[in-house]
């Protein structure tokens, strides 16, 4: 059994959003990098878990980005993914990421593909699909729970107002959120073993890019809070009525 | 080359965000001078033909039952049919679960190029660009399709529904559905609450409550305001709360037209989930609460005592109106 997990590289939750070269790229000074959350905390934990179940599984990490995501994937690797590959682009464009994964995919002959249900920059939450129609294999998007049940899985999804539990033949793609499992902290043994596991760099697949960012923008700022006094809430409930129209 | 707007059904009925979608992709139609349709799949109870008040100029169906239930690789094979039958350019989706499952997969079987969690109307002046947020919610991006078949996924409350007159040509669409490889064993709606996506109006519960013993203060307002409930993230992994109310950067991502906040710090992460909000309202004891800077009204106070009254002048509202 072969698991590949997604990672991609995201600045720190608490990083400041700002931008360069006249809104065009975005400001990296100072900031922390580290693996998108949904793709570490659910996607990959829930891989190491069956791993742990069964030992036999093997888990592979892919990444689409430079040398940069080397240290991303290092971590991930001490987390308990068995090998990496890296392929070395910086395009942004999620179809051209997509098809470049599924390019992997194809060649590992995986049973199952895990990626978070996003990423916490661009927010596209399409590579996961893309990948499963590019492998032609079912996707289960959203999803909050996976057991393994010899070559099917049982997985929990969210769906508009609840949730739906289905049953699905392997291979299968999966979009990863909270409830798969917990985030952890990799161990001392784990970052020693991570350094020895091997990171394959592959060049890109020619494959045409379908969309490219011109620009960013920030907000405008927000004109600033009214308060009003604890002794007078009559008055928030008129402004709200009366001003904001939200009531 | 058409408009083509996915209008998506739940049970029968066409949902909220649907014709939200449809002014939308009507006015992108308008904008680009050409025709907007619909696409519905399954059977549904609801007419069809009165779509055609979002501006819609026909609704294609493909009234197959196995599409009752969304399976995305079904879906999309279904939809990229109808975008070839159809002649379409421009295919729309509203990016909620069902759209997040979808539209991606479809625009890879289209070779299409997609922007999701669009919140504006394309610029079509020079090319293709679709603003999106970026780095939840704190940035906008502007993308270039290049691509000529278009995929967008619009945000929710991004767009003003548009409802006037007409009625729409409702078409049969004849496409082959393939047999689902996934089956489904249970479906949980959580029944009696206000689905988070799509309210309105979201009251909304942190650490500063307590405990779960005192979410009582927070269910009667948010009861007088028709409004769905959500949490913070420490609330959500202490079992207070059920994990679906939790909002933020790693919950999820609402953008109600009121959002109020009772007992939440207003933490980067948290901000991240509701700061498309149109209007904010933090309730906290500390005037150095991170929060009031992204609020638009806020009540430096003790929650427990300002939240009952504001629960009774919000009846009063209501009793006068
Ligand atoms: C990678 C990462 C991702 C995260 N994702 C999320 C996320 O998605 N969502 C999220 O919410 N958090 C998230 N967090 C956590 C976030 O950083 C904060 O820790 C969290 O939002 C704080 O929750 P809180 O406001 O309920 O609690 P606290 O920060 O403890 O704030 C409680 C507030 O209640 C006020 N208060 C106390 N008593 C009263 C009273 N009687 N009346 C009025 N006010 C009172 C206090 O003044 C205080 O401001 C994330 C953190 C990280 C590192």
């Amino acid at each position: 059994m072969k698991i590949l997990v997604c990672v991609s590289k995201t600045p720190d939750t608490t990083s400041k959003i700002a931008f360069t070269n006249g809104n065009t790229k975005f400001d990296e000074a100072g900031v922390q990098w580290i693996i998108n959350p949904y793709d570490e905390w659910y996607a990959l934990v829930r891989a190491i878990e069956l791993k742990e179940k069964d030992p036999s599984i093997v888990i592979h990490l892919v990444t689409v980005g430079l040398a940069d995501c080397d240290p991303i994937i290092r971590k991930a690797l001490a987390l308990g993914g068995d090998e990496a590959i890296r392929i070395n682009t910086d395009n942004s464009d999620s179809y051209y990421i997509a098809a470049q994964i599924a390019e992997v995919a194809k060649k590992g002959g995986y049973d199952l593909i895990l990626t978070g249900k996003e990423t916490i920059d661009y927010n596209g939450s399409s590579i996961a699909g893309m990948v499963a129609e590019l492998v032609d294999a079912p996707y289960v998007s959203l999803a909050t729970l996976f057991e393994l049940n010899g070559t099917t899985a049982s997985i929990t999804r969210e769906i508009e107002g609840g949730e739906e539990v289905a049953e699905v033949s392997l291979p299968v793609v999966v979009s990863c959120q909270k409830g798969m499992a917990e985030q952890r902290i990799p161990n001392m043994r784990g970052i020693m073993a991570a350094r020895t596991k091997p990171l394959q760099v592959a060049e890109p697949a020619a494959i045409d890019a379908l969309t490219s960012i011109l620009s960013f923008e920030l907000p405008p700022a927000k004109a600033g809070v009214k308060l009003v006094s604890p002794d007078n809430v009559a008055e928030l409930v008129r402004l709200l009525h009366e001003e904001a129209k939200a009531i | 080359m058409s408009v083509l707007i996915f209008a998506d059904q739940t049970e029968g009925h066409i949902k909220k965000a649907s014709f939200e979608v449809l002014s939308y992709g009507a006015a992108l139609a308008k904008q680009m001078g050409t025709s907007a349709e619909a696409l519905v799949l399954g059977t549904v109870t609801d007419d069809l033909a009165a779509l055609g008040k979002y501006g819609v100029a026909k609704v294609h169906q493909v009234a197959n039952e196995t599409l009752n239930h969304v399976d995305a690789q079904l879906y999309a094979k279904v939809i990229a049919e109808a975008v070839t039958a159809t002649g379409a350019t421009v295919l729309v989706f509203s990016h909620t679960q069902t759209g997040k499952a979808v539209s991606a997969r479809t625009a890879a079987r289209l070779k299409a190029g997609i922007v999701t969690g669009a919140c504006a109307l394309p610029d079509t002046s020079n090319g293709f660009t679709v603003k999106k947020t970026v780095f939840s919610g704190k940035a906008f991006a502007n993308i270039s399709i290049s691509s000529p078949i278009k995929v967008i996924s619009l945000n929710l409350n991004s767009f003003k529904t548009v409802a006037g007159e007409g009625t729409a040509e409702v078409v049969a669409l004849n496409v082959a559905v393939d047999a689902s490889k996934i089956k489904i064993t249970a479906i949980n709606k959580i029944v009696g609450e206000v689905p988070l996506t799509e309210a309105d109006i979201v009251v909304s519960g942190g650490r500063g409550l307590k405990g779960p013993e005192n979410w009582g203060v927070l269910l009667d307002l948010a009861k007088e305001l028709h409004a769905g409930t959500a949490c913070s993230r420490p609330v959500g992994d202490a079992h207070w709360r059920p994990h679906h109310e939790h909002v933020g950067q790693t919950g999820v991502q609402i953008a109600p037209n009121l959002y109020i906040a009772l007992g939440i710090s207003g933490a980067i992460q948290h901000l991240a989930g509701v700061n498309r909000s149109k209007v904010i309202v933090v309730i906290n004891k500390d005037p150095e609460a991170p929060f009031f800077k992204a609020a638009d009204y806020g009540i430096v106070g003790d929650l427990f005592e300002v939240v009952p009254k504001l629960t009774e002048e919000i009846k009063k509202l209501h009793a006068s109106t």
